[in-house]
Parts: C-alpha cells; structure tokens; sequence
C-alpha cells in the first residue's frame, strides 16, 4: 500500500549548516496492517510520516501511495490523493468555532459533497466513534479523549485508504490512549484501513501494531514483526524503547546484592552465573524451568522480570542467577535452547 | 439648552456616525484582504512571498505612523479627486478610510496569527486548497479576534472624526472645539465628551458580547494593536 524508496529530507537553517531530518528511508507498509514508526523525538519520524501526504516534500527518493508516486503529481491530484489518506494529530487540530458534527463535517464540505449526504456521513461516524451525544458541542468543551475521537472521525469521512497517527495518543492518559487504540485496531479490522502510526511509545507499539520500524538521527535502524523486534532488538535505541516497557536493566539494588552474595562466599563452590532468559509464546506454557532443576540439578534465583503481552502472544524475561556445575549449566543451555528460548549471558555486570 | 443647540448636537452625532460608519466599513472591506494577504504571504503561511509581504508591510506601516492630521492634509488632492470636494463629511470619510484601512489589516494579521498552525497542517491533510484554507479556516477561527480587532477600530476612528472637524468634517469633535473651546461654552465641550463617552462605551461592549459570542474558545481574546 505505501512503499517508500530512499526518502530523504534535510532541514536547511539560517546558517550553512542543515540538518538531516530523514536520511536515505525505504519501509514498504502493506495493506490493512498496523505500522509502527518508533524513536526518541527528533528522530525524524514525524518528518517521515508527512513525507507519506507530502506534507512535507522529500529532497530525494519515491513516496509511491496505492500504486501512484505523490511527488510526480500536480497540485490538483496532489489533493486528490490526500483525500484518500486521512491523518490525525497529537493535539487533535480541530476547529474550535465549529461543533463535533460540524468539524467531521469539513472534509466533506471541502470536496462539495451535498449537505443531506453530509449528515448521513456524519452520522454513521459520530456512531462509529461513540460521539453521538457529543455532535453538537465544541471542542473546547471535550475531553482529551474524546477530542481525539472527533478526530479519527473526520480523517476517516473522506472514506480514506490509509490512516496516519502523528503521536496520536501521547497528549492522553494512560486509559485513554488504551480506548483509543482499541477504537483504532477496530477500525483497522472493520475498514480495512492500512495505518501507520508513529510513537515514542513502545506500549503503543505493543499493543497494536503488527510491524515496526524503529528510527534514530533519521535513519530506519530495525525492521520487521513487533515480536521479532522485541524479541532480539539489534541497536541499542530499540533495546532502550524496549525497555520503557520491559524492563531489562537490573535494578541497582538487585546488582549490590548478588555481588554481596559472591563476594561472601568462598572459592570451592560452584560460581555464579547470570542470565536472562527470553521467552516467546508457547514456549511461556512449558514448565522448561522446572525441567531443567530436575533433570541437571540446577540452582536458580530469579531476580527479575516480567511476563507480558506482545501481540496477543505471551513474551517473558526473566533474568536469573544460576548456581550449578559446568556439566549441568551445559545442559539447562542446551535445553533452553533446543526450545527458543533466546539466552543472554549478563554475568559480566557484575 | 435652546432646542437650536440640540438640534446641532443631533447633526453632529449623525455626521460622526457616518464619518465612523462608512469609513470602518469601506476600511473592512479593504483591510480584511489586506490582513489575510499579510497572513498568507508572511514566511510561515500558506503561500509565502517575501518580496511582496515586505513591500506590504511598509506601506502599511508608512500609513500607520503618519499622524492623522497630517494624513488628512496631505491627501488633500486625492479626496478632491475621490468626493469632488476637500471639505465636509463625504471630504472627510476619505483620509478617515485611508487610516483604518491599514490598522484593520494589521489587526486581521494579528487575529490570523493566533489561529493554530497545526489546524492549517489538517486542512492541507484533508485536500484542501489555499482558497479553501483561507474561507473555511482561517477566518472562521479568527473571527472572534477580528470582530475584536473591528471594535477597537471603530473606537479609534471617533477619536479620529474629531480632528477631522479641521477640514470641515463636522462631527461631534467639531462642535465641541467651536461651540465648547471657541465661543467659551464648556458646558458644550462637556456634554460633547460625556456622548463620545457613553458611545465609546456601548460600541465597546456590544463589540465585546459579540466576541463572546462567537467564540468558543473559552479563553478571552487579548488583540494587539
């Protein structure tokens, strides 16, 4: 649906110096999925989402849309097209001097679309949204939430093929983006919409999106399934988003205890190991820990962790601090591994 | 008060109205476009144009720092051209359309200017055209703030009217330096500042519940002059 070729943009400022918004981005967004564009701010994403309605237009590179390349258009298929891709804000951008009924109004009044058509549109998507007590308020007198609900109401009234989410949920508590996101998964399901959605937030990512891609200084480091990604994150910047949700660096606490506890025992036993273990759907239901106490005789401490949802599938990790013997510790690896149970050897942080 | 003086007093206030009311009317008209070409043509609006945004702005600017009284006899020749006549209250709506003009523009700018970027960036994401942009956001969000902008205006154009009892104009102004500053009768001059006063007063507040009106904002508009 949306197939970008080696996007990029440069910011020029007063001096001669200019600053590398998007730098040499290829994504290809398939139909009716959820894309995710993850990063810190000033990452670029932003720059790149509005390379997609040419918002912003692109030094270099192809913006190809449902099969046409936007920046081969003229100004008059140019808003053509944007008609098909609705877009919605972080701070909603809705009019304050028009009511609910009136703003999800607008972009159908801009195409000249009849006035009784109008209200039969507007209707079905104030229902669609759960607005319909609302429609004749202001802005001014909506929650947050709800605001941004008029929002994905009037991006999606031009019958819209693409939905782009500018930081959608950022300026929203935490239950009201969940709402948000559900609405927008149903819409992904129910229309068949094809969304991108960019976010600093890896819940965000988490709980909806089915690919992602993570940026840093304008450039798209990672790439692929949301589990994939969460899984074996290859930068630092995704295992540092990653870990906004899933925790992975040990407390400090937790890291003067077990060095206490290794420094206070002496060199004949066994030394200490520390892992984390990562875990991914089925593998989650299997009591493989247990299995690998009875069978080589392993002694562990878990330290930390969480067991969470990516995707609707289970994704655990756990970060343990083993005691056993070489033969033994050789076997619970092998174990964890013939089961995908991705291994991560952390002992030199202590 | 002989009913001859009230007489003049009724004349007078009709002659200001209509200095005030066509020259704030005849200036929206002219300054509203202006203001929206301002808006549009500055760097961060929707069709920028240095050149054409500077060359405006000075002009308007030029206008705007000339003091009316000299405005009102430097253009004279053009008022002459325009009424026929150089004096009375047709002679003196000119120069007064000539002032409001570029002060309604800068006010319509300023109104424009408060008007979120990010609505704009929506429009643009909706397909809109510039055309569209201006007619179905811009002013619509900024009419509050320019219907505070027109009621400052007419505000100042009493002030104005009164100087320009100096071509002739007539107005209350004129009858308060004649009657009140020239034949010795302050008690002229004073019922001529007290219905300046009380009309000031209620072209203020009826433009402020308007403002209010329309305005769903919820914030109380603050225009800069």
């Amino acid at each position: 649906m949306i197939k970008l070729r080696h996007v990029s943009k440069a910011f020029h400022s007063t001096s001669a110096s200019s600053v590398h918004a998007v730098c040499d981005v290829s994504l290809t967004v398939s139909a009716g999925e959820i894309f995710g564009i993850i990063g810190r701010s000033g990452a670029g994403k932003s720059t790149l989402v509005r390379t997609i309605n040419r918002l912003s237009l692109p030094d270099s590179g192809e913006v190809i849309v449902d099969g046409r390349d936007l920046l081969k258009l003229d100004t008059r298929e140019l808003l053509a097209a944007r008609r098909e891709i609705g877009m919605i804000f972080q701070h909603f951008n809705l009019m304050s001097s028009r009511t609910v009924f009136d703003n999800i109004a607008l972009p159908l009044e801009l195409i000249g679309i009849p006035r009784k058509e109008i209200n039969e549109a507007v209707n079905k998507l104030l229902a669609l949204v759960g607005l319909i007590p609302e429609a004749h308020r202001y802005p001014q007198q909506l929650s947050g939430g709800q605001k941004q609900r008029v929002g994905i109401a009037r991006a999606l009234a031009s019958k819209p093929k693409v939905l782009l989410c500018d930081e959608a949920t950022s300026a929203l508590d935490p239950e009201t983006t969940r709402s948000i996101l559900d609405l927008l998964k149903r819409i992904n399901r129910e229309l068949g919409l094809t969304i991108v959605l960019i976010t600093h937030q890896m819940h965000v990512v988490k709980q909806i999106c089915d690919r992602v891609a993570v940026m840093d200084a304008g450039q798209v480091v990672e790439c692929g399934s949301v589990l994939s990604v969460f899984r074996s994150p290859q930068s630092n910047v995704t295992r540092s988003l990653i870990g906004d949700v899933i925790s992975s660096e040990l407390p400090e606490s937790v890291l003067q205890r077990v060095r206490r506890r290794i420094d206070g025992r002496d060199g004949d036993e066994h030394p200490d190991h520390l892992f984390r273990l990562s875990f991914v759907g089925n593998e989650v239901d299997r009591p493989l820990l247990s299995e690998a106490v009875k069978r080589f005789g392993i002694d562990f401490n878990i330290l930390h962790g969480q067991i969470d949802e990516v995707q609707g599938q289970a994704f655990a990790s756990l970060t343990l601090l083993v005691n056993a013997s070489k033969e033994s510790l050789d076997g619970a690896l092998a174990l964890f591994k013939e089961h995908d149970v991705t291994v991560e050897e952390l002992s030199h942080v202590l | 008060m002989s009913s001859e003086l009230l007489n003049l007093f009724f004349t007078s206030f009709l002659e200001t109205l209509v200095m005030v009311g066509i020259s704030s009317g005849v200036g929206a008209l002219m300054g509203i476009p202006l203001g929206v070409m301002l808006n549009i043509t500055d760097e961060h609006g929707i069709l920028p144009h240095p050149v054409f945004n500077r060359v405006m702005g000075l002009l308007v600017n030029a206008v705007r720092s000339t003091p009316f009284i000299i405005l009102l006899v430097a253009v004279i020749p053009f008022t002459r051209f325009i009424t026929g006549t150089s004096i009375g209250t047709g002679a003196a709506v000119v120069p007064l359309t000539i002032a409001a003009t570029p002060f309604i523009a800068r006010l319509v700018e300023s109104a424009l200017r408060e008007v979120d970027t990010g609505l704009i960036e929506a429009a643009q994401a909706m397909g809109a055209t510039d055309g569209q942009i201006i007619r179905k956001i811009l002013l619509p969000e900024a009419f509050p703030g320019i219907i505070a902008g027109l009621t400052i205006t007419v505000v100042s154009l009493v002030g104005y009217s009164a100087m320009a009892g100096a071509i002739g104009g007539g107005g209350l102004g004129d009858l308060g330096i004649r009657y009140g500053y020239q034949r010795f009768l302050p008690e002229v001059m004073a019922a001529v500042v007290l219905i300046l006063i009380a009309f000031v007063q209620i072209v203020q507040s009826l433009g402020d519940r308007l403002v209010r009106h329309v305005s769903h904002r919820g914030r109380i508009l603050q225009v800069k002059t």
